[in-house]
């Protein structure tokens, strides 16, 4: 796509926006509409229009299958992970409130918080390769 | 419902999933109407915008005219107006909608909106319920996610290797 410069340009412009628009409903999640779920597909939106655009190899040189097999695994993790850690400090399974003794209420802003990161790296990773894999076998 | 329509008797397929993804926005802004922001984002993104994309990556992989069939309509136009004949009569039980003294506002419901501040401290409440009151729900569709990933990684995510016609004989057991 070496011809469409109004499109690149364009892209290059808006690629920042949407990256940082994902992170944004990401953490921002706990106040308005938003979470992981929403934030990884807008995340992996935005890397799909840069692989239509700058074309697949560069975007498989800034997500390599085994970073995006690791992201995919790693959401996963985080999330039982958190689960986990929760049991073994005493409380429920996914109970955050045990994560700070002291305070339930802050346990539960970083149980949230942790959970949300996790469903959201995976759920980027997944929509990314899916499409990357859709792409490639396609050529 | 125009677009249900259309899809219905459309045979080119790539304006199919352009109606889908229509669909999708439109019911997105019925969902902002009934105040689900959360799920009217969701479907946005994922029904019109990513889930369009797949599609359309599926059609150049294949094709994208529907092969006319062969066989009588009128067989599924029967199961399909019989189950749906089923759905409309089992709505006919439900309480009326919006209404304060449903069930559904008399369970959990209160508590979620009245304790979560208290409980979770954070003011979205979809948040705290999808996250911590139903924590186990959303791990499910976590590992939902993940499964569908792998599947399709291993379906087509593979290197392509081209074998000889003949290898598949020696393979077999």
């Amino acid at each position: 796509m070496k011809q469409y410069a109004v499109l690149r340009v364009v892209i290059r412009l808006l690629l920042p926006l949407i990256l940082l628009f994902a992170l944004y409903v990401q953490f921002h999640g706990d106040f308005g509409p938003g979470g992981g779920f929403q934030a990884g597909v807008i995340f992996g939106a935005g890397v799909v229009l840069y692989a239509l655009v700058f074309g697949l190899h560069n975007a498989r040189t800034i997500f390599p299958p085994w970073l995006l097999r690791l992201g995919m695994s790693l959401g996963v993790l985080i999330y039982a992970g958190v689960g986990i850690v929760s049991l073994l400090l005493g409380g429920n399974f996914l109970g955050y409130g045990a994560l700070d003794a002291h305070h339930p209420e802050h346990g539960q802003h970083l149980g949230i918080l942790l959970v949300e990161m996790g469903v959201g790296i995976t759920v980027s990773a997944v929509m990314i390769s899916i499409f990357f894999a859709f792409a490639w076998r396609g050529r | 419902m125009v677009t249900a329509v259309a899809v219905i008797r459309m045979r080119d397929l790539f304006a199919i999933v352009m109606l889908f993804g229509i669909y999708s926005l439109v019911s997105a802004g019925l969902f902002v109407v009934l105040d689900a922001v959360d799920v009217a984002f969701t479907e946005a993104s994922v029904g019109a915008g990513v889930a369009t994309v797949f599609m359309l990556g599926t059609l150049a992989l294949t094709t994208s005219r529907e092969k006319p069939s062969s066989r009588s309509p009128f067989l599924p136009l029967l199961v399909v107006f019989i189950t749906g004949a089923a759905l409309i009569y089992g709505t006919l039980d439900f309480p009326p909608f919006g209404d304060p003294n449903d069930p559904i506002h008399k369970h959990v419901a209160p508590h979620y909106i009245e304790e979560s501040g208290a409980e979770i401290g954070i003011p979205n409440i979809v948040t705290s319920v999808l996250a911590s009151y139903r924590g186990y729900d959303t791990l499910g569709e976590t590992a939902v996610i993940f499964t569908a990933g792998i599947g399709v990684l291993l379906l087509i995510g593979g290197a392509r290797r081209r074998k000889p016609p003949t290898s598949d004989k020696d393979s077999s057991p």
